[in-house]
């Protein structure tokens, strides 16, 4: 079953949703346009005036059907070279919850920005073509997917009735992707067939598939969880600003500001400023205007403290018997995002959390082939789009959370200090998740190549 | 197929946040990022619903502290008189300082020609990027919404602007994360938008959850009003209706705040915030679509005028 679209909503409902951020990841003819258009179509979150607008424009163009992918395509040289440059976001909504879709392009060359929209998404949707099966590009997908810490993936098995919606061909995918993508460490994959032509198991089930019983693409978005037990995190919490009203109302008030990265905070807990190693007590929290006992990510409070210790921009507060270690040498997979190339020994700024510093490459001990993951030593220098190892001296210590611990806190850019060109996006630590241990170690996994 | 979940289904997870609650989170966040790394930002500030929200966020993320940010206004000289009340009020409420850059007399000054259709919307950008330059802003909040138009759904979070204040979609930095860059040389500036990721329904249930006052305009009201390009016009001094138009007393509201000379009204009963948020969500029209002429000029008009420095 479906859930009723829009229109049936009154405010109530509305606002007792939860948000999804997802990203979409798919080669160039895996339909993944019509899957996007289908979702957003099918949601009514396409409105009369934008498709009439995108008729009118295919029409005038000599194109039979409205070409949904002009919906996305929002640049003047995207629509003229009919290709998806740049991340598009999109917005849609059912009864149950809210969505933000990072609609990323598939060329190779624009694998920086499937980590642009990776990197925020809690959940990515890799498109396969049915006929074609994981292909290299699948593969880079799920690499990136993974490397970026995605908690959720799927695998939407697209053009189902182009295959007669044979049930071999998808377990067939299904568990060549899953055996894949587990071995990278992403930690809960759904498969799902699916025809975005047709429009099966998107968001409607598919009365072609009786073999399926999974939900749909639609479902899935509405039901898997968003939100993580906070209490078993690393609680972490970046300075942003320091608070002082110094008026005559509030001639004393003195309250750290920031959006709370991971984990959760309550009055009366033991804390520890980073890197400075000072250690105090939470004597409030200020949420927005409302004084709470207990508050978590990613709310954006105000801590108040025992005893006026010198805290800044850029320090961390963290519980005084959990806080991450500090350091100066990081070491970190990366990806680099800008056309010109990272080479060991270049002068660098590098912005985690609320802190910029500056920073020297002092190695990049290999660089990544994404297709079969193997490792190049010593490339030297990272060009656009390279996923590589890279190790970085910074001028004054950092809190760092390795990124497997914490997306927020172990993830950083380096930038251009000549010019502020975000140059790589960084990730503490070390690069895919170990492998879950199998269940059963049986004689097929000896087949599995990788 | 592993299904490894952190929370057992069927449970609610008691640190969910609601979707209001993440965005305004977010928004708080780029707030407050910008308050830190910047000398002298701005809030574009004209009454309307976006920049009324994106105030009120604001006033959140300092309090009990005053707003760190002065505001500025294009006034394009043919704004509704109730919303420059409202702009008015406000400013003074709040203690704030406002900036008011105004197309009128720029073309008085003989330095901005007016268009022979009289829309006045197009003719913001060179007083707006002047204001900018003269006051050295270096950070510019507006209240652009994703959802709102395909070239803005293309737009950063932080958007560098060079000297010109000109936008170039091939050249954008990656956003990443939460870790905004907002780098820029001197003369540059960076145009920033906190509700980026927030729709028109989003604003709305904000506003009703807040409790938000908003200018009269929003509701429904009766109004003199004449028919042009499909879209219910007011009559005024700004040089309509003409001779063929004629005006007519017809129940309305405004789903945008802009220039009078293309923002049009729509039929509407909805004199609460419960029953706009009820006709929104029912609309089969976009906000743009239904009120704005400017966009309706050409496939990319938004695009265009944001390369000249519009928002």
């Amino acid at each position: 079953m479906t859930t009723p679209i829009l229109p049936a909503l009154s405010a109530e409902r509305l606002s007792a949703t939860t948000l999804l951020r997802f990203a979409t990841a798919g080669s160039v003819d895996d339909g993944k346009s019509t899957l996007v258009g289908r979702l957003l179509h099918d949601s009514k979150s396409i409105l009369t005036d934008q498709l009439e607008a995108v008729e009118q424009v295919s029409l005038s163009r000599g194109q039979e059907a409205p070409d949904l992918a002009l919906l996305t395509d929002g640049l003047r040289a995207e629509r003229e070279q009919g290709i998806t440059i740049d991340v598009a976001y999109r917005y849609f909504a059912t009864t149950r919850r809210r969505f933000i879709l990072a609609d990323t392009p598939g060329h190779v060359q624009y694998t920086r920005n499937m980590v642009t929209g990776a990197s925020t998404a809690e959940l990515a949707v890799v498109l396969v073509d049915a006929r074609n099966g994981v292909v290299e590009q699948t593969r880079r997908h799920a690499a990136v997917a993974a490397l970026l810490r995605v908690p959720h993936v799927v695998l939407a098995v697209n053009k189902m009735d182009l295959v007669e919606y044979a049930e071999p061909v998808f377990a067939a995918i299904a568990e060549e992707f899953t055996a894949y993508a587990a071995s990278l460490g992403v930690p809960e994959i759904t498969a799902i067939p699916i025809s975005a032509l047709a429009g099966d198991n998107v968001v409607e089930p598919s009365a072609h598939m009786d073999w399926y019983g999974g939900p749909t693409v639609l479902e899935h978005l509405e039901t898997v969880p968003v939100s993580h037990d906070l209490t078993a995190c690393h609680a972490r919490f970046p300075v942003q600003y320091v608070i002082r009203p110094q008026t005559a109302e509030h001639p004393d008030y003195r309250g750290y500001a920031g959006q709370i990265a991971a984990g959760v905070f309550r009055v009366g807990e033991a804390v520890s400023v980073l890197p400075s190693g000072r250690t105090t007590t939470i004597t409030g929290i200020d949420a927005l205007g409302e004084s709470v006992d207990i508050a978590w990510a990613p709310q954006s409070v105000t801590l108040r403290l025992a005893d006026d210790i010198d805290i800044s921009r850029g320090d961390l507060i963290a519980p005084a018997d959990d806080a991450p270690p500090v350091t100066q040498d990081v070491e970190a997979t990366v990806c680099h995002v800008a056309d010109q190339p990272l080479s060991v020994g270049k002068r660098v700024l590098l912005k985690h959390t609320t802190r910029t510093v500056k920073a020297i490459v002092k190695d990049i001990p290999s660089r990544l082939t994404l297709d079969d993951l193997s490792q190049h030593p010593a490339p030297g220098q990272l060009v656009a789009n390279d996923i590589g190892r890279v190790v970085v001296r910074t001028a004054e210590p950092l809190a760092l959370d390795a990124y497997a611990d914490s997306r927020r806190t172990g993830s950083f850019l380096l930038i251009d200090p000549a010019d502020g060109t975000t140059l790589t996006a960084g990730m503490a630590g070390t690069a895919f998740a170990a492998a879950p241990e199998p269940v059963v170690a049986d004689a097929d996994d000896a087949e599995w190549d990788f | 197929m592993s299904t490894v979940t952190s929370v057992p289904e069927g449970t609610v997870n008691p640190y969910a946040l609601n979707h209001l609650d993440s965005l305004e989170s977010e928004a708080v966040h780029i707030f407050r990022e910008v308050a830190g790394e910047f000398e002298r930002p701005v809030i574009l500030f004209s009454g309307g619903k976006d920049s009324i929200v994106m105030l009120h966020l604001a006033l959140k993320a300092f309090a009990p502290a005053p707003v760190p940010f002065t505001l500025l206004h294009v006034d394009t000289g043919h704004n509704f008189p109730e919303v420059l009340e409202y702009r008015d009020r406000t400013v003074a409420k709040h203690g704030l300082r406002l900036h008011v850059a105004s197309v009128q007399e720029y073309i008085d000054a003989g330095k901005l020609r007016e268009r022979p259709d009289g829309t006045r919307n197009p003719l913001q950008t060179v007083p707006l990027t002047e204001a900018i330059q003269q006051h050295r802003f270096d950070a510019v909040f507006g209240g652009g919404r994703r959802d709102e138009e395909k070239a803005r759904a293309k737009e950063r979070v932080f958007s560098l602007r060079d000297e010109f204040s000109q936008w170039d979609p091939r050249r954008q930095r990656p956003e990443l994360w939460q870790l905004y860059n907002g780098r820029h040389a001197p003369g540059e500036h960076v145009r920033v938008f906190p509700i980026s990721n927030w729709t028109e329904l989003d604003v709305w249930q904000y506003i009703e959850r807040e409790g938000i006052e908003l200018p009269e305009i929003y509701f429904a009201h009766e109004r003199e009003v004449f028919s042009r390009n499909g879209m219910w016009l007011t009559a005024g001094g700004w040089g309509g209706p003409k001779e063929h138009e004629a005006t007519e007393t017809r129940l309305v509201r405004y789903r945008t705040v802009g220039d009078m000379s293309c923002t049009g009204a729509v039929d509407s009963d909805a004199t609460t915030l419960e029953a706009v948020i009820t006709e929104i969500a029912a609309s089969r029209l976009t906000e743009r679509g239904a009120t704005r002429a400017d966009d309706k000029m050409s496939e990319a008009a938004m695009e265009d005028r944001k390369r000249e420095g519009y928002f």
